[in-house]
Order: C-alpha cells, then sequence, then structure tokens
C-alpha cells in the first residue's frame, strides 16, 4: 500500500486564519473561549469560542452565495491549497468535507420548505464547495458525531491506500448557533466557564467554531514531512449519549492504529486527546488510555483553546499535533490544575520541549463511536534533520 | 487479487412494504409512518422496548437491520470488532432535526436532541447486537453504490472488518427508504457476488 503524507493544512479558528498564527497564540496560551451575551442564541450569558460577527472569510461578492458553514470551508480550503502544488482538476483528487450539522442554523432564519430542505443538506454545501475550486469528482461528506474529522482523515487515507485517489482534500467545519448551543444545553453539558479538561473541577463542554482542511498524498514529492501511520474506529454498542463504562472500545481503536502503523506504545512521543471536560468522557478516556499501556505518555485535550468544534475538531487538533512533532513542542492543556479522573495520566500542563517521533490522536462521540489516528514524521526528514 | 465477497442478505423497506432477500414478506398499506412502522416492529414479534425511544430513522434502519439479519446471519462466527456498519442518506438526520428544533421554541428536549446525529441509528444497531466494529455515515444527495462498494471492499481487504452491514437509511418526514445489505467472504445460498450492479439492483427491488 502506499504511504500517505501530509501535503499542506489550515486551520481558520476565532484564533487565526492559518495554521502558524493559530499555533502561535496557542504556544502564547491564548484561547479564543469568552463569555457570550447573544439572546438570540441563548437566555443567559455562556461561554464559547466563537467568530466575530463581522468576520468575513470570503470575497463580499460570494458572501451572499454561501451560507457561514460554506464560507469557512471554502476560505480554509483555499489557504491550504496556497503552493500545495495539488490540482483539484485531476482525476485522482477527492474532496471530503466532515460536519455534525452543517447548515443547521438556517433553520432558524428561514421559513422551511422544500428549498430551504435543499439549500441545508450536506451534500448541497458539499457540491458548492466543490464547485467552487473545480473538483473532478463528486465529494463524499461524513457526519458521523464528534468523531467526523477523525474518521474524514481515515476515509482519506484509505481512499489513497487502495489506489483509487492520489490526492484528498480533507475540509472540515461547523458553526455554532441556538441547535446546537440549546441541545447541549438541555443535556446539562454545557460548562458555566470555560471547560477545564481532566481537571478535578472540570463541568462539561465549551463549544466553538472553526474550520479545519488537510490535504493528503500518495506523490512522493511530499515524502518530506508527516505521514498518516494508521487508524480505525469502533462502536461502544453501550449507549447512544454516554460512553463505555469500561474504554475497552477506545483502547480497541488505538490498538488497531498503533498496529497498523507498526509501532509499540513507547513510539508515541504525545496524545491529542478528545478531552470534552465531561465527567465521563473524560473518565473514559483516562481508563482507555490506561488499557492501551500509554498511561505515562503527555496528553493534552486543546478543547480549553478552541472549545469543542464539534465536525471540524478531529481536523483540528490533528493539525496543532501535526505541527507539535514538526515544531518538537507539546503544548499544554489549558484549563487543567488538579488530577480529576480515577486513573492517573500525565497530562500536559505546560510547553514540553523534546525530540518527537509520532503522536496518537483519538476522539469519541454520541453514537458510541470512537476513532484513533497515528501521525509521524517520515524517514526523510529525520535523515534530512541529521 | 482479493478473495470474492458475497451479499448474503438483503432487505428493503419502502412504500409500506417490507422485502427480504428480494421477496416480499410484509405490507401494511394505507398507515401512516409511524404506525406502519410499528406494525415492522409487532410483525418481526421482538420484545425491545429502547424501539420506542428511537426517533423514526433509527426506528426504520433498526427495523431493517432486524430483517436483514434474522435467520441469515450467525454473529458468534465473528468477534464483535470485526463486523462493521457502513450506512448512508441524504437527509442525514433533518427529520428530528426540525422536531428538536420545534421543542427550542418551548422546552429543547435532550431526548429528541441526541437523535440530532444521524449516525445514532448505528449506534442503536450496535447495542442491539452487539457490534462494535468500523462505523462510517456517509451524505450523499443519491445512493452511491460504486463509493460504498469500494469503501467496504477496502475494509474487508485489508481486514479491518471480516463481515459488513451497509447501505441506504433515508427518511424525511412520511418519504423513507431503507435498503440494507449484508457482505462476507463465505457464501450461502441466497448469495449474489458483492458488485455494484448487483447492489443497484437490490436497491431498486421496490421499483423505486
Amino acid at each position: 500500500m502506499p504511504d500517505v503524507f501530509v501535503v499542506s493544512d489550515n486551520i481558520l479558528s476565532p484564533l487565526g486564519l492559518t495554521t502558524a498564527e493559530n499555533f502561535e497564540q496557542l504556544t502564547n496560551n491564548v484561547s479564543g473561549i469568552k463569555e457570550h451575551d447573544e439572546p438570540n442564541m441563548s437566555t443567559h450569558p455562556f461561554y464559547a469560542s466563537l467568530f466575530d460577527k463581522n468576520d468575513g472569510f470570503i470575497k463580499k461578492g460570494d458572501e451572499s452565495i454561501y451560507t457561514k458553514f460554506e464560507q469557512l470551508l471554502i476560505a480554509s480550503i483555499r489557504t491550504a491549497f496556497e503552493n500545495s502544488g495539488i490540482n483539484t482538476r485531476d482525476k485522482k483528487t477527492i474532496l471530503i468535507i466532515s460536519s455534525t450539522k452543517g447548515n443547521i442554523s438556517l433553520l432558524e432564519t428561514k421559513m422551511y420548505n422544500l428549498s430551504l430542505q435543499k439549500r441545508m443538506a450536506l451534500h448541497t454545501s458539499a457540491k458548492l464547495v466543490a464547485e467552487y475550486f473545480h473538483f473532478a469528482n463528486e465529494p463524499v461528506v461524513v457526519s458521523n458525531a464528534c468523531i467526523s474529522g477523525l474518521l474524514a482523515i481515515l476515509v482519506g487515507m484509505r481512499l489513497i491506500q487502495s489506489g483509487q485517489y492520489e490526492n484528498a482534500v480533507i475540509a472540515g467545519a461547523d458553526v455554532i448557533s441556538k441547535f446546537v448551543l440549546s441541545g447541549f444545553q438541555s443535556f446539562q453539558a454545557i460548562s458555566d466557564e470555560p471547560c477545564k479538561p481532566f481537571d478535578q473541577a472540570r463541568s462539561g463542554i465549551t463549544l466553538g467554531e472553526g474550520a479545519g482542511t488537510i490535504i493528503l498524498s500518495s506523490q512522493k514529492r511530499y515524502a518530506r514531512g508527516i505521514k498518516v501511520m494508521g487508524g480505525s474506529v469502533s462502536n461502544d454498542a453501550n449507549h447512544i449519549s454516554g460512553p463505555s463504562r469500561t474504554g475497552e472500545e477506545l483502547a480497541g481503536v488505538i490498538n488497531k492504529s498503533l498496529q497498523e502503523a507498526k509501532m509499540v506504545t513507547s513510539e508515541i512521543d504525545f496524545i491529542s486527546a478528545h478531552g470534552t471536560a465531561t465527567l465521563y468522557n473524560d473518565e473514559m478516556e483516562a481508563k482507555a488510555i490506561t488499557l492501551a499501556g500509554l498511561q505515562s505518555v503527555p496528553v493534552n485535550s486543546l478543547k480549553g483553546y478552541y472549545g469543542h468544534t464539534l465536525g471540524a475538531a478531529g481536523l483540528i487538533e490533528s493539525i496543532i499535533s501535526i505541527h507539535s512533532l514538526q515544531e518538537n513542542l507539546v503544548l499544554p492543556t489549558r484549563g487543567f490544575k488538579q488530577p480529576g479522573v480515577e486513573k492517573p495520566l500525565n497530562i500536559c500542563r505546560s510547553l514540553l520541549h523534546g525530540t518527537l517521533q509520532n503522536c496518537l490522536k483519538t476522539a469519541s462521540g454520541f453514537g458510541g463511536c470512537n476513532a484513533a489516528v497515528v501521525f509521524g514524521k517520515s524517514g526523510t526528514i529525520l535523515n534530512y534533520k541529521n | 487479487m482479493f478473495a470474492e465477497k458475497y451479499i448474503n442478505a438483503s432487505c428493503v423497506i419502502s412504500k409500506n412494504h417490507v422485502l427480504k432477500n428480494r421477496k416480499t414478506v410484509f405490507e401494511n398499506k394505507h398507515t401512516d409512518l409511524n404506525e406502519f412502522l410499528l406494525s415492522v416492529y409487532n410483525y418481526i414479534g421482538l420484545n425491545y422496548p429502547k424501539f420506542y425511544k428511537m426517533d423514526n430513522l433509527s426506528k426504520l434502519g433498526w427495523l431493517a437491520s432486524e430483517i436483514l439479519l434474522k435467520d441469515s446471519f450467525r454473529t458468534e462466527i465473528y468477534g464483535p470488532d470485526e463486523i462493521g456498519l457502513v450506512l448512508a442518506n441524504a437527509n442525514a438526520s433533518l427529520d428530528t432535526d426540525l422536531k428538536y428544533f420545534e421543542t427550542t421554541k418551548d422546552i429543547p428536549s435532550p431526548s429528541v436532541f441526541v437523535y440530532t446525529l444521524p449516525n445514532i441509528m448505528m449506534g442503536e444497531i450496535c447495542i442491539r447486537n452487539n457490534f462494535k466494529g468500523e462505523n462510517a455515515f456517509f451524505v450523499f444527495d443519491t445512493f452511491n453504490a460504486d463509493f460504498i462498494e469500494q469503501y467496504v471492499n477496502n475494509l474487508i481487504n485489508n481486514n479491518i472488518i471480516q463481515a459488513c452491514i451497509f447501505g441506504w437509511v433515508d427518511l424525511l418526514k412520511e418519504d423513507y427508504k431503507a435498503v440494507l445489505f449484508l457482505v462476507e467472504k463465505e457464501k450461502n445460498e441466497q448469495s449474489s457476488l458483492f458488485k455494484h450492479d448487483n447492489i443497484r439492483k437490490i436497491f431498486k427491488a421496490d421499483n423505486g
């Protein structure tokens, strides 16, 4: 099977318009989470990482054609394309879109009818984005709760490994509106302060907006950087809205991802966990990481910077992890102070410098789904540095 | 070369009509969707109280999976993580999204909100059968047999899973269609080759 390389990437978030801007903000411990008082979203103030209402993402004239969700995707993909050398018109290039709720906010401002139904559909957005960039192939949409972004990377990896495509452009986004916020509030899942992943005093999720794009390729000319080494998906078969009691199923995908990457646990230099800061998620993840034998490996959750960006989370957090590998710098878990999970983990609290080779990214979501992906430096970069 | 794979069972539910392996097994004309789904549940004769809590999309997908697997699948020959689910539809969870959005005008309902993701249906099928393997949910405007065939092929060829339930489960208000397939490496007397033209033929078995 061909190797799968990361060609380029982009993060578009309230913290910045490029991956470099985002990474710098994180190393300076800046968070996008703020208190918001938006009566059309919530009867009471809430914490979230949101774009400014006046933020523009694409050309003025195009703003009336594309929804905010689609604008985020277009802006992120366009930046990722810069200097990538990837040709969208090539039959060997596929576009994969990841989102949980896409254009759902249109329900809040428009009358529902047949034309709105069509306009809202995820496949409509994917087509509009594909047409914008003149992709030759029909786009693929992944919508699999909070693992959507990681699953989309795995789908891209597999489509390249099978030889069906040479390049995959994987972009994810979600917009926070009343629909999503009220839902998590109804679950009593929203923290009344910025989220505190893995902390003793954690009290729930903080939501966030953002988009992320990763371009993957099997072309040897991209072999100088980061490789997608392997990954896996599982279902808990336990509960639709609560995680596994044992963490076995997340541990299972971690083990399978390591096997696919032909690695042992000691070769993982850090873990970027899902770390939503709900009681149950963080506890389950700690059990899973311990079951997989990775309890001494530095772990971070990036939710304290971005909030939970839903369908973009797997992409944004993978991109930060890829740049952590490149910069040899593990980022801390913002919001974490006192260990608060039963199984002790090595939670990263401050910037950690070291020679990093490989990392593991995990995610879990409603419906009992889990995913893991291993990223690593390809051999070429080592030789180059030596 | 990879070994051949076989479609060992199929189930189509549409137009108040249920087909198993392309033969009509149940029909209940002139009822609305809620009544029809309940009548299919009564037809399969299983006591599964979780059914009543599901949204309509999950009910439809879950019923199709029950009929697909009954007498056609030996769960015990596989490990839980060797069985995968790959589903797709056009409207994601829009049917329940609309219902949840109505509740936000009064008191937002957490039990409705949890179903505002299409992959919850896969969670329900996994819970019922203790399936713990690969899951993927895709959204296309129409059933993309070629893509799904290639994706499932790839999962089985690379031994990521040994058996897969895949197909299309779409539901919006009174319009619905579920078509599920069981693909395995060993054939049985009902088998057809796992190829996109066979997938398409079964998909159109309801003449829809």
